[in-house]
């Protein structure tokens, strides 16, 4: 009788464990069939051009056979770390204060507002940006259509993301270090400090990934805001074009070369993505091991 | 027994078919195939709706892929019609056009900008770079915000064409795609100067947009000069054919050409060529 039992939970263990297998091999083969797609699709563009000409030149001119994209990658890492590092003191700052300070009720509304937030559509935002936030920098300092326009309205979407995650990392410590910490007298700052935080580290910097890779992939928005000249920026009141939105800009007109470009700026995209999801997981790995 | 499953197959076949035919001898289920620009698909594909809803017997297909595909699908047989967004050159003798709306391009400013006019050379130095100050044009000591359009669309290609530039040439602090994002940008920006589909910048002026539209080569953006050709930064929507056409052929173009479809054409934001 025990033998029949665990004869079928084995059983059973092993349908589980191969239908799981079969799932997460099929989510893998999904990303690598969307590389494999971006790929053969912006193959064409190589024939005639280099990497290193995209790395290195930041001419777009696709319709005279310009393909660089030096420009593109800079602004798409620079806004999405621009934002993240906007975002992240607020975002952090709140789930604090609804974790640890603010009264239930205060803290039960906070969090359907936030929630609210993180549903806005971002084309809302982009629409605001660009009738508000860009006109009043343009009086200050034209053209408005900036660097810092993108990142302020990317910070403002990415917020939400970033104080939920961090309210949930900072939920799910367990009661007792609070009690430890009440038991040694020490305050909420200390606590929070160097108690709270320090633990919760891991789910913090999860959420700061998930937040850094909407970052990287948002259009509308960006594209509303941001000026979209395609050039090195050389301050933060300088327009720049995402990869993103010079995909979103130019590819319902663009045909043979010019298309093919376009796909390769997409995967140009997926391997900035790539990178800082790994340098994030080397930078978790590292901070643990400490 | 697979032979003679075959062939009540095809004895089934056959009764269907016999049916249809009978169905169809009345009405005839005829294709009309239009290929070409991307500007004029849009449009088209809206005409081609009313069209197959007054003709239920005639299915039309439209598909874009660029002018000069319309051009080759016309003349190796593929396409019926082709949608091209420019007047035929003199090499191209060999195919007609129907003219079924005009594209035009007009140039705007913020409607705060104390500037009335622009000479040629004026905005060809501020698209260039040479000019970047209002105030050498006789406006107010304003830094010029130059508004361009992304590489691909129609009006890129109209306002690079009359003014003989290279986009490369253009110096622009701001890319944009759609027009109202065009419109939205300068109505943004008092020191803004650009350039968008006149349709839609008539609608926006007459509703109250903070834009104004110049005149351009001291003519004023009317629909009057852009009927008459005057208007310099504008081409035409043309639908091609051979020499030969089909009898649907000629009904479609001859539809699309009438005034059934002028509020279709209107809400494109391009001109009829017949007022």
């Amino acid at each position: 009788m025990f033998k029949l039992s665990s004869f079928f939970r084995l059983n059973l263990d092993l349908f589980w464990g191969r239908l799981f297998g079969i799932l997460t091999a099929v989510v893998a083969c999904l990303v690598g069939l969307i590389l494999f797609f971006l790929v053969r699709e912006s193959l064409p563009v190589f024939h005639e051009l280099s990497w290193k000409d995209v790395f290195s030149k930041s001419e777009w001119y696709p319709m005279s056979g310009h393909f660089g994209m030096a420009g593109m990658v800079f602004a798409t890492v620079a806004v999405a770390w621009g934002a993240l590092l906007a975002a992240t003191p607020f975002g952090i700052g709140c789930a604090v204060f609804m974790v640890f300070l603010a009264p239930r009720s205060l803290m039960i509304a906070m969090k359907m507002i936030l929630a609210i937030g993180a549903g806005i559509p971002s084309v809302v935002f982009g629409l605001w940006g660009l009738t508000v936030l860009v006109p009043w920098i343009a009086e200050h300092q034209p053209p408005g259509a900036s660097l810092l326009a993108s990142i302020f309205i990317l910070g403002l979407m990415i917020l939400p993301t970033v104080a939920l995650t961090s309210y949930s990392a900072l939920l799910s410590l367990p009661s007792s270090l609070r009690q430890a910490s009440l038991a040694l007298g020490i305050g909420i700052k200390g606590h929070v400090l160097s108690v709270a935080l320090p633990a919760a580290k891991n789910g913090l910097v999860a959420g700061m990934i998930l937040a850094l890779a909407r970052a990287a992939g948002e259009t509308m928005a960006v594209l509303m805001v941001s000026g979209n000249i395609a050039a090195f920026p050389s301050s933060i009141f300088d327009p720049v074009r995402t990869l993103t939105a010079n995909i979103a800009l130019e590819m319902s007109y663009a045909t043979g070369q010019h298309r093919a470009a376009l796909f390769a700026s997409g995967l140009l995209l997926a391997i900035c993505v790539l990178v800082m999801v790994v340098f994030a997981h080397f930078f978790q790995r590292h901070r643990i091991h400490e | 027994m697979m032979s003679r499953f075959q062939k009540r197959v095809g004895f089934s076949f056959t009764t269907v078919a016999l049916l249809f035919f009978n169905a169809a001898a009345t009405a005839a289920p005829l294709k009309l195939v239009l290929t070409g620009s991307s500007t004029m698909a849009p449009l088209v594909s809206e005409i081609a709706k009313r069209f197959e809803a007054k003709n239920p017997d005639i299915r039309v297909d439209v598909q874009s892929g660029g002018s000069s595909r319309g051009m080759s699908d016309v003349r190796s047989g593929m396409a019926d019609i082709g949608m091209v967004s420019r007047g035929l050159k003199a090499e191209e003798g060999d195919l007609v056009p129907h003219t079924i709306a005009i594209d035009v391009v007009g140039m705007i400013i913020h409607k705060k900008n104390p500037v009335v006019a622009l000479t040629h050379q004026q905005i060809l130095d501020i698209f260039t770079g040479k000019i970047t100050n209002w105030k050498a044009v006789g406006g107010e000591d304003r830094k010029i915000t130059v508004v361009n359009k992304a590489e691909g669309r129609s009006t890129l290609e109209i306002f690079l064409s009359y003014f003989k530039l290279n986009n490369r040439d253009i110096r622009a602090q701001v890319v944009v795609g759609e027009n109202q994002q065009g419109i939205k940008s300068v109505a943004g920006n008092l020191g803004a100067i650009g350039y968008v589909s006149l349709g839609a910048a008539e609608f926006e002026e007459k509703n109250g947009t903070a834009i104004r539209l110049l005149p351009l080569s001291s003519l004023p953006a009317s629909a009057e000069n852009v009927r008459s050709g005057k208007f310099p930064m504008a081409r035409p929507l043309n639908l091609i054919t051979k020499g030969t056409n089909s009898d649907v052929g000629r009904r479609f173009i001859q539809y699309s050409q009438s005034s059934e479809v002028r509020d279709l054409v209107q809400a494109q934001f391009l001109f009829s060529p017949q007022p």
